[in-house]
């Protein structure tokens, strides 16, 4: 890492951090301690989404603050949460779907088609298009382009017509893999092993094992073929 | 012939139907629908401010999204898709206000290059009346029909450029070319009411009522439209009409296209026939291929 000092505006406020830093770390380094907003630090929990600018563009631009790098005098905010109303839902209660999710998150029809949701999205997905799949009962489509989802909120914080489009995909998902996805064949068989008995044996073998021929059970074990 | 399709969100629920006989049809003309990749809903209604171009964001990006396919044509069936397209890509080529204001949105530089066709179009002047009455089986002959326009089809007229928007007659023309009987009525273009059969249920029921009426007085035995909400309010208004009007005689309302992939034999399974409130299949049970 170098040893100069790029300047930063945290929240409006000038700091000078070491070039090179994650957007994280620079926050640290300039004294922030992250109680929220941050989780994983791997770029998979949607806890730090972060909004930011950078002169001569006038476009807002995003990014999880542990993913991101710092460059010189972007001015940022963290998003560490973003208020949204979860709905409440019995799976196995569900009549049709469609209607279920339009009583569920009745605003999703006010979707506008500006895609504002897609220019923000930190995983390059397009919320837009999961959600007008969504609208036209094409649940297996709209499970499809949100699966990469990890749920930072910046879509629903941009959203002029104020839908949670996280919400409206994992509702989807959910329904989708319950209900409409057919079961893989070697998950039922086994579920069936497991049911009948078939690996009990192997299972009380490992709780009675001590703790040497665990470790060597564990450093022995097969991986599963990809 | 191979043309982009936007198929629209009610074909891919409650209009099922209309999709199904409308891919299966054009298919057996050899026309061959490729729907879009990717595509929203289009918006619905056509916005009546002037300035709202919200409104227009998502047909003006689904068209220049087309465009930008290198295409030259889009096909959509629906009514209303039809008519919302149809008239956001005219604002497109004569609105310069609207254009740029799309355009710098969008980031786009689309100005209307795009041609919004419907399958009755494309079966007179692609595939021909006379091409299709040589691919039909005469199994409809005798069959009185009566075609219902509605609004949104053909008004306004500048915009929609579709046919005569007072006196339409493109979906008689096919009508006779199928070997049926084309039933005159007063009520082709009148609306059925739209939307209001939200709130005014019982003022759409008794437009719907008159309509009917009308076509059946006639001596129609069937009604064919191309729009998901008149074929709703026409098909399955018909059972409280029945229970408030003594003497109501009911009548299949199928889509256009049901009764072209009838006249062409299709399998019956790809036509859905059976999603209506009125069975038409007892009508057309003759004209059917057997169940295979």
């Amino acid at each position: 890492m170098g040893e100069s000092l790029v300047p930063i505006y945290i929240m409006g406020k000038r700091y000078e951090v070491p070039e090179g830093l994650t957007i994280m770390k620079a926050l640290e380094w300039a004294g922030y301690q992250l109680i929220r907003g941050c989780g994983c630090r791997g770029g998979f929990c949607g806890a730090c989404a972060t909004v930011y600018r950078v002169p001569g563009n006038f476009r807002i631009q995003v990014g999880l603050a542990c993913q991101t790098p710092v460059t010189p005098h972007m001015t940022l905010m963290q998003l560490p949460y973003f208020p949204v109303n979860k709905a409440i839902y019995d799976l196995d209660k569900v009549g049709s779907p469609l209607e279920t999710l339009l009583q569920l998150y009745p605003e999703a029809t006010r979707c506008l088609g500006c895609n504002t949701c897609t220019s923000v999205c930190p995983q390059k997905l397009q919320p837009m298009y999961y959600v007008a799949a969504a609208l036209r009962g094409d649940f297996a489509r709209a499970a499809e382009l949100s699966f990469d989802c990890i749920m930072c909120g910046l879509c629903a914080a941009r959203c002029p017509a104020q839908l949670v489009p996280y919400n409206i995909a994992i509702f989807v998902r959910r329904y989708y893999s319950k209900h409409m996805r057919p079961k893989p064949q070697h998950l039922k068989d086994r579920v069936a092993e497991i049911r009948a008995g078939l690996h009990d044996q192997a299972l009380a073998g490992i709780a009675a094992a001590s703790e040497e021929e665990l470790k060597k059970l564990y450093l022995e074990r097969e991986f599963e073929k990809l | 012939m191979k043309i982009p399709y936007f198929p629209g969100c009610t074909l891919y629920n409650k209009a099922r139907g209309l999709d199904n006989s409308t891919r299966a049809s054009l298919a057996a003309l050899g026309v061959e629908l490729a729907e879009l990749p990717q595509w929203t809903c289009c918006g619905t209604v056509f916005p009546l401010a002037r300035d709202n171009y919200m409104g227009m964001v998502a047909a003006a990006r689904i068209l220049a999204g087309v465009a930008g396919e290198g295409e030259d044509r889009l096909l959509t069936v629906c009514s209303f898709c039809y008519n919302v397209l149809k008239r956001v890509n005219y604002e497109m080529q004569h609105n310069l206000e609207a254009r740029q204001k799309l355009n710098d949105y969008l980031e786009e530089n689309y100005g209307g290059e795009i041609q919004v066709v419907h399958p009755l179009e494309i079966c007179k002047e692609d595939v021909g009346f006379n091409a299709i009455q040589a691919k039909t089986s005469r199994n409809l002959k005798g069959l009185k029909v009566a075609c219902y326009y509605g609004c949104m089809l053909v008004r306004p007229a500048l915009e929609m450029g579709f046919d005569d928007p007072e006196n339409p007659t493109i979906m008689e023309e096919m009508v006779a070319a199928l070997g049926a009987e084309v039933v005159e009525y007063p009520h082709k273009t009148t609306c059925c009411g739209s939307y209001q059969v939200l709130h005014e249920n019982d003022l759409v029921r008794q437009r719907v009522r008159d309509i009917l009426n009308s076509a059946v007085a006639k001596g129609a035995e069937a009604i064919i439209t191309s729009c998901p909400l008149c074929q709703f309010n026409l098909d399955w208004l018909q059972e409280k009409i029945l229970e408030l009007n003594t003497g109501f005689r009911q009548i299949p309302v199928l889509y256009f296209t049901q009764l072209l992939g009838v006249a062409l034999e299709l399998p019956r399974e790809s036509l859905g026939l059976e999603q209506h409130y009125v069975d038409p299949r007892p009508l057309l049970l003759g004209a059917m291929p057997p169940l295979r």
